[in-house]
């Protein structure tokens, strides 16, 4: 087993390890803090369904951002859209047999890493274009960006240009997951596509890549709008209530 | 059109999105509150010794108390999406009133003190250490914020600047820096009832004032109560209502309709206001204790029902948080939602036939309609979401005829502020005032110019309050700001009144 092949699983074993125990902190803590007052942004929705689907919209397709922005929202779409069939399309490397979905995904997923590349490279340019833009950006929203077009460009080379023996990757994949280490393929652009989405998992529980989890927990879209029908007493305001009664 | 020492920006009847101009409302700082004041309200006098510490433990626990806190300081990805969205922003350009720089005051710290990536890299992701000028922007410009969440509708996660500046002004507070307009106001609260520091007496009066004048007017005796025991319904109302113009008309509108609905009705020496500027300084214990008045007044009057008078954030502690702060209300009648707007109050009996309505009276007038932004984006009428747009322009249509909106965008839940909300109505921000209500001016003269708009009826205290003051500075008139139900009450015809406008003849005529 090559030097390379360990360092790169080490770093994902790693890598796994900080991504999910990251997120479910940050999970459990969002669930564990009161949210003591409704403060849902109305028109809100008056039954539990229909904040579903409110949440719904605001996720699968940006709702808010699109009565803001019409652009911004164009630029965000491409990316994010982009990068769900990529990964979508990533799945081939885990799963044996292909499922039939990611099999039908696959030829729309090897040019979404176009889109994602491009969308991001038009939020980039907003960065720098939009004055008050340029005024909220800090340095670690470039970093931000230029990993995630790194890792785009790096994994379209690898697809269209610098062919990678995918056959061969597929077998370190499903190493990775039975604890079976296999040889990684040695192209360099492989390596770096793979160390960087490493990195990116790494960041991801530490950085507003936290949107991803914060959305959901968000009490002015996730409360239903019923606060004349029911008292919401969080625990420590009814500790104030007793002590004051 | 008013004098300012300061520039009045030009309106066009279109909102453009300015070039940002770093620090022009740098300056603007409200007075601060005296020892006293903050004493009354439970913070401490002066700023200890330690106030870094203190600022930092107040920050910690309130993230501990407050799930948006805690998330809308995670989730920003500094998208922009908000920046050309705050009435404030679009009237000064100083970038730190965009929303999300305005968060970035406080998230910068956040960052510093309860991040890895802040304590380790504070550079890479903008973190800084709390120092007296962190704390001076603090001050500087979480008073430039009306919190009144029009941003919040834009932003792709729904972080809402109010929260943020709720919970900065209640750091500020525990390390004894308050702002002297909000913090003398509660106190006045606490020791009188009102905003205002009416007292009981003077309250007796003004309402005695109000029955002879509707007496005069038309011939009917219409009352208006003052701690009457064993009225059905408890009038909360904000009390610039007692006195104030345009909103006085407004009070006398609600007498009249209760009067023609029937019911019998009180207001409350004890909880004679609706306005709670404790959620405007972001402390549930101050608000809850303003709420508790309100409960007190209803059980000791052994009233049925809560109703409330226009105002904007009273509706929004009302409606959203009163049930929760101060309740259950298991004691008053379960037949009618606790509480009530007076508009669910007046649509309800417009539709059920009990108000004889004459719309002509109103016929000098084109009337354009303000959407109050705590109405518009933190509260509902009726039954049904959106509601809170619908009840209000019913109601004015059924009294006037001329009724137009103001353009799409400005109306809403994208309703512009006045730019005197969220406890900002003093004069010593008057620059921030004036430059604020800039996009609800330019919707203004866009309708007036379009159509003809002569008035806007407003329901909201503060609204009325401010708009009165700051519309002369763009060349309007303060008489062109109505209440809503000041419309009402032109348009009812009580019953034995005399109708038309001849009743002084006639009057002496019966007298002969």
């Amino acid at each position: 087993m090559s030097f390379l092949t360990v360092l790169v699983a080490a770093l994902f074993y790693l890598a796994t390890v900080i991504f999910v125990t990251g997120v479910v902190y940050r999970i459990w803590l969002y669930a564990r803090v009161p949210a003591p007052l409704r403060i849902a942004t109305t028109p809100a929705p008056v039954t539990k369904g229909g904040v579903v689907l409110r949440m719904f919209r605001e996720v699968a397709f940006f709702e808010s951002l699109f009565k803001s922005n019409k652009l911004l929202w164009i630029l965000a779409a491409l990316f994010h859209y982009g990068l769900a069939l990529v990964l979508l399309r990533h799945l081939r490397y885990f799963i044996e047999p292909v499922p039939l979905v990611v099999e039908l995904v696959q030829p729309f997923g090897k040019y979404a890493a176009f889109a994602m590349v491009l969308g991001l490279l038009g939020l980039w340019a907003r960065r720098f274009l939009i004055d008050r833009v340029r005024y909220v950006t800090a340095p670690s929203d470039h970093l931000m960006l230029a990993l995630l077009v790194l890792i785009g460009l790096s994994g379209a080379l690898t697809t269209f240009v610098a062919h990678t023996d995918v056959v061969a990757l597929k077998d370190f994949a499903l190493g990775l997951l039975t604890f079976d280490l296999k040889p990684l393929p040695g192209d360099p652009l492989l390596v770096i596509h793979l160390v960087l989405v490493a990195v990116l998992m790494i960041v991801f529980p530490y950085s507003k890549l936290l949107h991803g989890v914060g959305i959901f927990f968000s009490p002015t879209r996730n409360m239903v709008d019923n606060p004349r029908e029911q008292r919401h007493v969080a625990n420590w305001a009814r500790k104030l209530e007793e002590e004051n009664s | 059109m008013a004098k300012a020492n300061f520039e009045v920006p030009e309106i066009t009847g279109v909102t453009e999105v300015p070039a940002i101009q770093p620090d022009t409302m740098a300056h603007l700082e409200t007075f601060r509150a005296k020892p006293d004041f903050m004493e009354t309200l439970g913070f401490p006098g002066e700023m200890p010794e330690d106030w870094k510490e203190k600022a930092i433990e107040a920050m910690g626990d309130m993230l501990k108390k407050y799930r948006s806190l805690q998330v809308f300081l995670d989730a920003c990805v500094k998208c922009g999406a908000c920046t050309d969205k705050c009435h404030y922003f679009l009237g000064t350009a100083d970038p730190k009133n965009m929303p999300v720089a305005r968060q970035d005051l406080l998230r910068k710290v956040y960052r510093r003190y309860f991040t890895l990536a802040g304590k380790f890299f504070p550079k890479l992701v903008g973190a800084v250490d709390l120092t007296e000028e962190v704390l001076q922007d603090w001050y500087n410009y979480y008073h430039q914020c009306s919190q009144c969440r029009r941003c919040s509708v834009f932003c792709p996660y729904g972080i809402d600047t109010a929260e943020i500046s709720m919970a900065a002004r209640e750091i500020m507070d525990r390390i004894g820096v308050g702002d002297k307009y909000c913090n003398e106001i509660i106190g006045k609260v606490f020791r009188i009832g009102n905003n205002l520091g009416l007292p009981e007496p003077a309250l007796a009066d003004t309402l005695e004032g109000l029955e002879e004048d509707v007496y005069d007017d038309t011939g009917v005796k219409v009352r208006y109560p003052l701690d009457e025991k064993g009225a059905e319904i408890l009038l909360v109302t904000p009390s610039a209502d007692f006195f104030a113009e345009p909103h006085v008309d407004g009070l006398m509108g609600y007498g009249k309709v209760f009067h023609e609905a029937g019911v019998s009705w009180t207001l409350s020496s004890y909880a004679s206001e609706a306005a709670n500027f404790g959620m405007f300084i972001g402390s549930y214990e101050n608000m809850r204790k303003i709420s508790l008045r309100i409960r007190k007044a209803a059980i000791d009057l052994g009233v049925k029902r809560i109703v409330f008078g226009e105002c904007g954030h009273a509706w929004r502690v009302a409606y959203a948080f009163l049930n929760t702060l101060a309740g259950p209300f298991d004691f008053l009648d379960p037949k009618y939602p606790v509480p009530q707007h007076i508009l669910e109050f007046t649509w309800e009996q417009i539709q059920a036939g009990k108000l004889k309505l004459d719309p002509s009276a109103n016929d000098d007038m084109v009337v354009t309609f303000h959407d109050s932004c705590n109405v518009a984006r933190a509260t509902r009428m009726g039954d049904k979401p959106g509601g809170q747009f619908e009840i209000p322009r019913n109601v004015i249509k059924a009294v006037c005829n001329n009724y137009v909106d103001m353009p799409d965008g400005t109306i809403k839940e994208a309703t512009f502020c006045c730019g005197g909300g969220g406890g900002l109505l003093t004069d010593d921000l008057m620059e921030l005032r004036v430059k604020g209500a800039k996009p609800r001016m330019d919707a203004l003269k866009a309708a007036t110019e379009e159509h003809g708009v002569t008035h806007m009826a407003a329901i909201c205290a503060i609204c009325k309050s401010q708009f009165t003051k700051v519309i002369p500075y763009y060349g309007f008139d303060m008489d062109q700001i109505v209440s809503v139900h000041q419309l009402v009450s032109n348009a009812i015809i009580l019953t034995g009144q005399d109708e038309g406008g001849d009743e002084e003849e006639e009057s002496a005529e019966d007298a002969a």
